[in-house]
């Protein structure tokens, strides 16, 4: 199973975005909060990062939502921190909105996507159309 | 160096604290009004990590650099991190002479820019930091010594602090503000700049 994990500034968001793909993908699917600081205050950290996407990984793979900025810069930090500590795990960051991107690909992870497909999938709801204008 | 590597992460710690109101202020004009509280917070976990006697130069900046990754919470945690880090792996040499100071302070800034994908111009950290390995490394590489290559290094991070008050952000939070970035100067070119500032003066006295 592909692991899912959320990386926001704000423990509520990456909270709040667990709790709406469960709605869909199940409560089995493994999907990973990462959002905010140890002791809650607004932030990413890499260390908090790497350790979610070490519970996250059955070893077929993590797919990493993240908001902005430091989210990025964090979650490629944890990347690192992984491999200096000779975890290999199979990770991609996905371009994508994070609530959009979050569904779609915790869903394709449920149905038995692979992180390639996870990643696509995530990546696709950059394109989404939510209103049709005329 | 002549004193404790403490000493010199103590002295940075100081200088951030000293200026983590004025450091907030500079970021609530063009970022989110964190950058003082992130680096207070960073720097404030560390100094509790390490202790006056510690003599491995390598170890005493993997621990800074690990616990700012995992304390400072903003852009600036995986950057300095970053920096300490790389600047640890190459002190890993028995003696810390000049050119190894040199050589820590190349890795750092290749780390940077690595992390940060950021070049000189677009109002961040390395817009102090080039600036000021290049000073640096001309006064080594021209046979000088420590305290002029510091001193240099100092002056020219600070012209680049200057500098980044004329441009637009390109890079992190203040990007967002486009050309009304234009007038401020860069938070984190400006914690970098105060940082290397206070190992200059413990280098001093
Ligand atoms: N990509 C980058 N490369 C180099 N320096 C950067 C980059 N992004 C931001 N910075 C530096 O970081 C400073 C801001 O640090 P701060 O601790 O406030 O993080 P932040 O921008 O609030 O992070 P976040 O992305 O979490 O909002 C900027 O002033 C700039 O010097
Ligand atoms: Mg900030």
């Amino acid at each position: 199973m592909v692991g899912i994990v959320i990386v926001s500034h704000s423990n509520k968001i990456s909270d709040g975005i667990v709790d709406m793909c469960r709605e869909m993908a199940g409560k089995d699917q493994i999907i990973i909060s990462a959002g905010g600081m140890e002791d809650g205050s607004i932030g990413t950290d890499a260390v908090r990062i790497a350790n979610a996407i070490e519970n996250a990984d059955t070893g077929d793979g993590v797919l990493v939502l993240a908001d902005l900025g430091s989210a990025i810069l964090s979650t490629e930090m944890a990347m690192d921190i992984l491999n200096d500590n000779s975890i290999n795990i199979e990770i991609k960051i996905a371009d994508a909105p994070i609530v959009e991107g979050a569904i779609a690909s915790s869903i394709e992870a449920y149905l038995g996507g692979n992180l390639e497909s996870c990643l696509k999938k995530a990546e696709e709801a950059k394109n989404f159309i939510k209103l049709n204008k005329k | 160096m002549n004193k404790s590597i403490y000493s010199y992460i103590k002295a940075m710690a100081d200088t951030i604290n000293e200026n983590k109101d004025f450091l907030t202020q500079l970021d609530a004009e063009i970022g989110d009004a964190d950058h003082g509280t992130n680096m207070a917070r960073g720097f404030n976990t560390v100094i509790t990590k390490i202790n006056e006697n510690d003599t491995d130069v390598s170890d005493v900046l993997k621990r800074v650099g690990m616990g700012l990754v995992s304390s400072v919470g903003g852009a600036s945690g995986p950057l300095y991190g970053t920096m300490f880090l790389k600047a640890s792996n190459v002190a890993k040499e028995a003696d810390i002479t000049q050119e190894v100071i040199m050589n820590m302070f190349k890795a750092a800034l290749d780390g940077v820019k690595e992390r940060g994908k950021a070049t000189r111009g677009e109002k961040t950290m390395i817009d102090a930091m080039e600036p000021a390995y290049e000073a640096f490394a001309e006064v080594i590489n021209s046979g000088g010594n420590l305290m002029q290559a510091l001193e240099n290094a100092v002056k020219a991070a600070e012209e680049g602090v200057e500098y980044t008050k004329t441009i637009i952000a390109t890079k992190g939070r203040a990007s967002y503000l486009g050309e009304r970035s234009i007038g401020h100067q860069d938070p984190g070119a400006t914690s970098f700049t105060l940082i290397l500032k206070s190992v200059l003066e413990n280098y001093k006295n």
